[in-house]
């Protein structure tokens, strides 16, 4: 990652130990997730020591210090889901991209993440692309879906 | 400032007003275990372990003695049936991490807790914060600090500082209640400046 985009975010936030986890959330916001570099940047610029930088870091499932992909596809494993077959949705899911829930792929496509419920139970099984929710999917529908994307 | 006299185990003890029931009692020379207590470090009240009984409008309530501050005609027990049962269960737990550590094993004796009665699970650390505490409040180095949540919460040091100050400080060493953070350290110098380990032992610098 750019480190004068890490200063910009910085200065955004008028460099204040205070505001440490807005910056965290928008370095992970541009960036998908935080790299080491930038980790060190914060903690030197907002006087912060890196243990609590890390401690907070790896505390919020809303950040992440392993690299993940442009497009995080969000496979819901909740009741009403997996009532409706959301195991053989994630089985084909992991055929077409190769991924285990929680893996990146080398060229940084797609991150892989199972959760417990988006909260549309109406429209499972569900899988989220990037904050979009399709709905009612079948096996046979995903790779039309996912090859929208790149 | 004016001081306290609170009761613990039936005997009259004053305190100052600014202490915690923990080291009102110590001071007294009553004694309660603990396993992340430390007197130069901030309270924590991670290890539960020095859980007491307080009366309070007739009513006994279970508080941890070493984050609860002294107050006026405070009545404490330290012993009871039911202190001795959740300390007995928390020492049971904790030895499911740290099978083998000296101060918990000593503990189980003197509670008869049973070492076998949770599946054993050893990841060494019982997260008492000593040595993070430590190194962060005397020290001020942050080499060491805690990462992850809840079940997989563990201590990690930060490699760059950790092979810079540790080398000739390792003060929080004889700190930890189980050897898990020699065994941390051991695996961070290990992995990430073995250099180190070189110079000293085999060059003998």
């Amino acid at each position: 990652m750019d480190m004068d985009k890490v200063d910009q975010i910085i200065d955004k936030h008028n460099c204040e130990a205070s505001s440490l986890i807005q910056v965290l959330l928008d370095i992970q916001g541009a960036n998908n997730w935080l790299p080491k570099e930038a980790l060190d940047r914060v903690a030197e610029r907002l006087q912060v020591p890196l243990t609590r930088i890390q401690h907070i870091a790896t505390f919020y499932k809303a950040f992440s210090v392993v690299p993940k992909g442009r497009h995080g596809v969000h496979i819901c494993l909740g009741t009403a889901c997996h009532v409706r077959g959301a195991s053989r949705i994630l089985d084909t899911v992991q055929d077409i991209t190769g991924l285990n829930p929680g893996e990146t792929d080398l060229d940084l496509k797609f991150s892989l993440e199972t959760v417990n419920c988006l909260g549309c139970c109406a429209l499972g099984p569900v899988m989220e692309v990037d904050g979009k929710v399709h709905g009612k999917m079948a096996p046979a529908k995903i790779a039309d879906v996912l090859k929208n994307y790149d | 400032m004016s001081d306290v006299v609170l009761t613990i185990d039936g005997k009259q003890v004053t305190a100052k007003k600014d202490m915690t029931v923990l080291e009102a009692a110590r001071s007294a020379g009553i004694h309660i275990p603990t396993l992340c207590y430390h007197e130069k470090l901030e309270p924590y009240g991670a290890c539960r372990l020095c859980v007491v009984e307080i009366e309070q409008r007739g009513w006994w309530r279970l508080v941890v003695s070493c984050v609860y501050p002294v107050e006026n005609n405070l009545v404490v027990k330290t012993r009871s049936e039911k202190i001795d049962r959740i300390r007995k269960t928390i020492i049971e737990l904790l030895l499911a991490h740290a099978p083998d550590a000296f101060e918990l094993v000593d503990l189980a004796k003197e509670y008869g807790a049973d070492r076998n009665r949770f599946e054993k699970e050893p990841s060494f650390c019982i997260h008492c914060g000593l040595c993070v505490r430590y190194c962060a409040e005397i020290k001020k180095a942050f080499a060491i600090g805690f990462i992850n949540r809840g079940t997989k919460r563990e201590i990690s040091f930060i490699p760059e500082i950790a092979s810079k100050v540790c080398w000739d400080c390792k003060e929080c060493f004889p700190l930890c209640p189980t050897e898990a953070l020699q065994a941390a350290f051991v695996l961070a110098r290990a992995m990430s400046f073995p250099e180190l380990d070189y110079d000293a032992n085999v060059k003998g610098k």
